[in-house]
């Protein structure tokens, strides 16, 4: 049974937005069956709208977000001053201008931001799933924004958007939904992880297993393994930086600290990456980052089909955005997936942003997004063709 | 915009692609030239260009261009997926020549390559009576900033289209915004060549 969500996007001036759900699959018709062949039911996903909907509903762009990210793209939530995690994108006069496309992000299966996970209640047992959550993929998150977008009665969307982990959500819908999308934007992403950031993400999650809170994933309730996840975010934090943006940020520059001990964080970044690693553990669950980053590492475009069969017959045109300084998804791998596109002939462009922000340059070097993405959009949308300009 | 305010090489190469084929052009710049032929000659049009400004000006014109360089960016498409590859002066420039335009032969049907000529009169003379390296209004650069990188002349470019077995379609000599049909070599700054293999 379906439960109906509300239609009405209404954000506006993106004042007061709110996350809305979307559950499907009870336990008597099956539920959402996965890649690895369990089955989870009912499946819930946290997701939120921004602008309207025309009455063709045809003018729909799904946004994708990261390994941390949530439904909360964009606007502001009542009582809550904190802007989405791509607000510099979303909204009026921007380049997913919502004065024109009603823009939609949810949160990932297997994520904490509303969406089904390892610590939602699992309905054969009335606790947590913790461990018990099965494995999921890539693939299962767009299955999931595949249900939630017909459920929202659309057809075809304008194109689905998304960096890192977001833009291979985009390539998982290029390779399994090419006639629901007009066109695609995967940015700073890959079609399958390197050994490099299959280690990162060990690294991560061994920091996290390690903790002794973590209990073999059965933490809720009790104290969570928050050093665990800290360091996890730690380590992620280092490699969404630069060496160049790093020195900018922090130099050598050390804090006023008092504490007469050995091995405080002297230095800004130490200080920093701290705060980040404590904050990061008020709104994340480490389950979720496990499950997560297993996703990312097994995703694989590639396997089960050569690169020659890839993303052929599609007629979606695709923007694949790539940052000079990001080396924890470097250029190169944007430039595999221009190849493959290239190879099965579909449209697309490229584009290597100068930027000395690291792999976080897809959340803040905005302005050269926008000046992509908007033009880029209002082709796919529009559909126009050039013309009228010369008199021959 | 009037058709004859274009740029003649622009004139020139869109005289020579047939309405409707598809057309790769390598070094597409700020698009116009793709623009001009997607929308008068309903060309399908991919572009490539090394600067980064131009991606950005491309795109904003809704065309398809790609962020790299000539040397590299040929090798994944097949034989003959393209009717057309337009080199317009950027063949000079790039530093595997030969390579580069082997494989916009094996690449495209035709090749359209659109280059300055070394050996125009001005610049002939401004080496021999002057004795320094030329600067022409299609060869604008001074020597200690020249992104050229291959100096050759008309006659040198249809000798070497002979000499490997390439054969010359077609041929405009260009000079200050008007055609030039005596002794090219001599009086023409610009050259557009159709070749095919």
């Amino acid at each position: 049974m379906e439960k109906k969500g509300v239609l009405k996007a209404g954000a506006g001036s993106m004042e007061a937005v709110k996350t809305q759900y979307f559950t499907f699959g009870d336990l008597a018709t099956g539920g959402l069956v996965l890649d690895s062949g369990e089955k989870i039911a009912p499946v819930t996903i946290a997701y939120e709208t921004y602008g309207a909907l025309n009455s063709e509903k045809s003018n729909a762009v799904l946004i994708l977000h990261a390994l941390s990210g949530d439904a909360h793209a964009a606007g502001s939530h009542a009582q809550e001053q904190s802007p989405g995690w791509w607000d510099a994108m979303i909204g009026p006069g921007k380049a997913f201008d919502t004065g024109k496309y009603f823009v939609i992000c949810s949160n990932v299966l297997g994520g904490c931001g509303g969406s089904t996970g390892p610590s939602s209640i699992n309905p054969k047992t009335s606790r947590a799933y913790a461990l018990d959550f099965p494995l999921i993929t890539i693939n299962d998150m767009t299955r999931c924004q595949k249900k939630l977008i017909e459920h929202l009665g659309i057809e075809k969307l304008v194109s689905v958007a998304g960096g890192s982990m977001g833009g291979m959500q985009v390539l998982s819908w290029l390779a399994m939904y090419p006639s629901s999308i007009k066109s695609a934007i995967p940015i700073a992403t890959s079609m399958k992880h390197s050994p490099q950031q299959i280690a990162f993400n060990e690294v991560g999650r061994q920091a996290i297993i390690s903790d002794p809170h973590w209990k073999s994933g059965n933490y809720y309730g009790s104290a969570l393994p928050a050093k665990g996840l800290a360091v996890a975010r730690m380590i992620g934090h280092i490699t969404y930086m630069s060496d160049t943006s790093m020195n900018e940020k922090f130099g050598r520059q050390k804090k006023n600290t008092t504490e007469p001990f050995k091995f405080t964080s002297d230095f800004e970044v130490e200080g920093y990456l701290r705060y980040r690693g404590d904050n990061f553990v008020k709104r994340f669950d480490a389950n979720s980052y496990l499950y997560i980053t297993k996703a990312m590492d097994n995703f694989d475009l590639l396997e089960g089909k050569g690169p020659e069969g890839l993303f052929r017959g599609t007629d979606a045109r695709v923007l694949v955005i790539a940052f000079k300084s990001d080396w924890l998804y470097p250029a190169y791998q944007s430039k595999d997936i221009v190849k493959a596109c290239k190879r099965a002939g579909v449209q697309v462009s490229y584009c290597e942003i100068n930027s000395t922000y690291g792999h976080d340059a897809f959340l803040l070097e905005t302005e050269e997004e926008t000046r992509l993405i908007s033009h880029f959009l209002k082709k796919a949308f529009y559909d126009y063709e050039v013309t009228g300009r010369y008199e021959v | 915009m009037r058709f004859d305010s274009i740029r003649i090489d622009h004139r020139a190469i869109f005289e020579m692609v047939d309405s409707r084929s598809s057309v790769l052009d390598l070094g597409c710049g700020s698009g116009d030239l793709l623009y001009l032929l997607i929308k008068e000659k309903q060309v399908r049009g991919q572009g490539i260009d090394i600067d980064e400004e131009a991606i950005y000006r491309s795109v904003e014109k809704g065309l398809n261009a790609l962020h790299g360089d000539i040397d590299s960016g040929l090798s994944e498409y097949r034989d003959g997926s393209f009717d057309y590859v337009i080199l317009n002066q950027s063949l000079q420039q790039v530093r595997h020549l030969e390579t580069v335009l082997r494989d916009a032969l094996r690449v495209g049907r035709k090749v359209i390559v659109g280059f300055p000529n070394f050996a125009y009169y001005k610049a002939r003379l401004q080496l021999f009576a002057g004795g320094r390296a030329p600067v022409t209004p299609s060869l604008p650069y001074t020597w200690h900033e020249s992104p050229n990188v291959h100096f050759f002349s008309i006659r040198d470019f249809l000798g070497y289209c002979r000499s490997q077995g390439i054969r010359v379609e077609r041929a405009l000599y260009l000079g200050n915004n008007r055609r030039v049909t005596v002794f090219p070599n001599l009086f023409a700054t610009s050259a557009v060549i159709l070749v095919s293999r």
